[in-house]
């Protein structure tokens, strides 16, 4: 009980913790529950009524092939919270790991690492993912792994930096005492302190992510169809743009929605952990 | 300065290095070839073929030595030939799409600054009033929205609904009748809604971004003084906050420049432009590795001249960094 109203106080009056944990919330029930909320199967072909506007029965509209969107956009989101989740988990091992190393052995370490980010910082990278993505097969795998390689830069120097002061705080210097292995040290004392920004990160990255993946399938290269992806449904729906317009509108809203979600989230999550940042 | 500048573009060319050696690297690796289309998916082409084919371009030989002559052809500019049918050098295909690209970006980015800069301004003066939460707000949903789909949007209301302008290419059918006010005026009405995606993708940031910086100089110490001294507000702002503002933003511009080229992908394969996204598009389909290579090399050199020109700025705006440059 005291725990909830602490959770209260914190969350209180704060509009855009609320706001982004909601949107958060519902787009994550909407994908997990999609097999029971979704009123047809995603690829249920209804071809007496192909490119119907939004009606009662097809809440919004029809496609080409008369496959109802709303049910393809439930199944899209799966697609798309499953990438940025997976993608942040790779970007944030990286960049977590070598973080911890940058700042906790400096040195040479230190030097060849963060210049190894500043180089990866300097790669158009779109250009470097459409790159290697046309070259792979373009399945969810790959994807994710390809985000997840080009985005972890930035946890580096987070890492890095909260590395930097954490290992000449007097527990690290009491681990180290008691004869507590390096990694043991890293893991079990540091990383654990350095887990706000992290986490701040990561929900900023879900965001990323998912637009990255919904560009990539909008050109084709990520998520194939018939699996429905907001990306490839934007696709399809430029195509028909002049006569179906709202092909082109709901699945844009839904990465629009999803991505503010997210970036909501995130920013507030920033302004409660980080006091440093604080106003 | 000089020294700055020195050593500046001395670690630039190792990140040059750095970039193309990973680039040709992965680019090769990966599997698929450039033959793969005239060969493999050729029934007709037999395995003697496809190794001629790949001695024409030096594929079989070992990866150094073929990234090493890369580089040293490099050196007096040679991009290599495309390895698509046409194999025209790489360097023409490029240079006769890149001033459609970047002419797109700057101007874009132009506006941006024009307005991003008076409007983070205004919000970080008026901190927490209507204007500065509604430039929040814009701000927030400028994050979110992903640029393809506001292209979508864009060319629904103002290229079909309205109808005010052409949707798709550079040019109209009967461009070649038209004189040359005409034609200027025609290219420019098939620019707009490409220029207007660019613009507002990087409005969101910049202006949050400034508002930010102008905030953190409006706390300083120096900013109290000049209004103690009785001066007007707006000439502590222009003359003492701003200056000092702006010079966040100046990096900033600098880091922006990755993002633009990827952006440029998307942007001009939506409205069908003829400029460097679409060419890179189309290399990377037909997995053709001199025109890849050539197209990562010039987003790498653009991004590098990007950072230097910024930090260059930086040094010659900011005396505090010219000075420590100068003794460091």
């Amino acid at each position: 009980m005291r725990l909830i109203q602490r959770l209260k106080v914190l969350v209180g009056h704060n509009t855009m913790l609320i706001l982004g944990g909601s949107i958060v919330l519902l787009m994550s029930l909407a994908a997990l529950l999609a097999p029971w909320i979704a009123p047809y199967p995603p690829n249920t072909e209804h071809l007496d009524h192909i490119l119907e506007a939004p009606s009662v029965r097809f809440w919004l509209g029809t496609d080409r092939l008369g496959r109802d969107i709303f049910s393809r956009l439930l199944y899209g989101g799966r697609i798309s919270l499953w990438v940025g989740f997976v993608a942040v988990g790779i970007s944030i091992s990286i960049g977590a790991a070598l973080g911890l190393l940058s700042g906790y052995f400096r040195s040479w370490v230190d030097e060849v690492i963060m210049r190894l980010v500043d180089i990866m910082l300097c790669f158009p990278s779109f250009f470097l993912i459409l790159a290697v993505i046309s070259f792979l097969e373009p399945d969810l795998g790959n994807i994710m792994i390809v985000i997840g390689l080009t985005s972890w830069m930035g946890v580096t120097r987070l890492v890095r930096a909260e590395t930097l002061s954490l290992r000449e705080r007097e527990f690290v210097a009491a681990a180290r005492l008691a004869g507590s292995s390096t990694v043991r040290i890293l893991v079990q004392h540091i990383l654990p302190n350095a887990l706000a920004p992290i986490l701040i990160t990561a929900t900023l990255g879900v965001a990323g992510a998912i637009l990255i993946e919904s560009s990539l399938s909008f050109l084709g290269l990520g998520v194939q169809p018939p699996t429905p992806s907001w990306g490839n449904m934007l696709m399809e729906g430029k195509a028909a743009i002049e006569i179906a317009p709202w092909l082109s509108l709901y699945p844009g809203l839904a990465i629009l929605i999803t991505v503010l979600g997210y970036n909501l989230l995130g920013e507030s999550l920033r302004d409660l952990l980080d006091p440093r940042l604080r106003q | 300065m000089g020294l700055r500048i020195i050593r500046k573009t001395l670690w630039f060319f190792l990140l040059f290095l750095g970039i193309t050696l990973i680039s040709f690297w992965v680019i090769h690796l990966a599997p698929g070839s450039p033959t793969d289309m005239e060969t493999t998916l050729n029934p007709l082409a037999g395995e003697a073929a496809r190794q001629r084919l790949e001695a024409l371009y030096g594929l079989n030989r070992p990866l150094y030595e073929q990234y090493l002559d890369w580089l040293i052809r490099l050196l007096h500019f040679d991009f290599g030939n495309s390895m698509s049918a046409d194999s025209r050098p790489v360097l023409d295909k490029i240079l006769e799409r890149l001033p459609l690209t970047v002419g797109m970006n700057v101007f874009s980015l132009c506006l941006t600054l024009g307005i991003a800069i008076p409007v983070g301004i205004l919000s970080a003066c008026k901190q927490n009033s209507l204007l500065d939460r509604s430039v929040t707000v814009f701000v927030f949903l400028g994050f979110a929205m992903p640029s393809f789909w506001l292209a979508l949007l864009l060319m629904l209301f103002l290229g079909i609904d309205l109808q005010w302008l052409p949707i798709s290419g550079l040019t109209s059918m009967e461009y070649d009748q038209l004189d040359s006010w005409g034609k200027f005026c025609d290219i420019a009405s098939h620019l707009t809604l490409p220029i207007m995606v660019y613009t507002i993708g990087g409005l969101a940031g910049m202006s949050r971004y400034m508002r930010a910086c102008m905030l953190e100089v409006l706390r300083q110490d120096y900013i109290l003084t000049a209004r103690a001294k009785g001066l007007s507000p707006s000439f502590v702002i222009c003359r003492h906050a701003l200056r000092n503002a702006l010079l966040p933003v100046i990096t900033l511009l600098g880091l922006s420049v990755p993002g633009l080229i990827g952006g440029s992908v998307i942007i001009e394969s939506i409205f069908a432009l003829p400029g460097l996204g679409q060419l890179f598009y189309a290399a990377v389909m037909a997995r053709d590795y001199t025109m890849i290579m050539g197209n990562l090399v010039l987003g790498a050199v653009l991004t590098l001249v990007g950072n230097l020109l910024a930090d260059t700025c930086y040094g010659l705006a900011d005396p505090r960094i010219r000075t420590a440059g100068e003794r460091g």
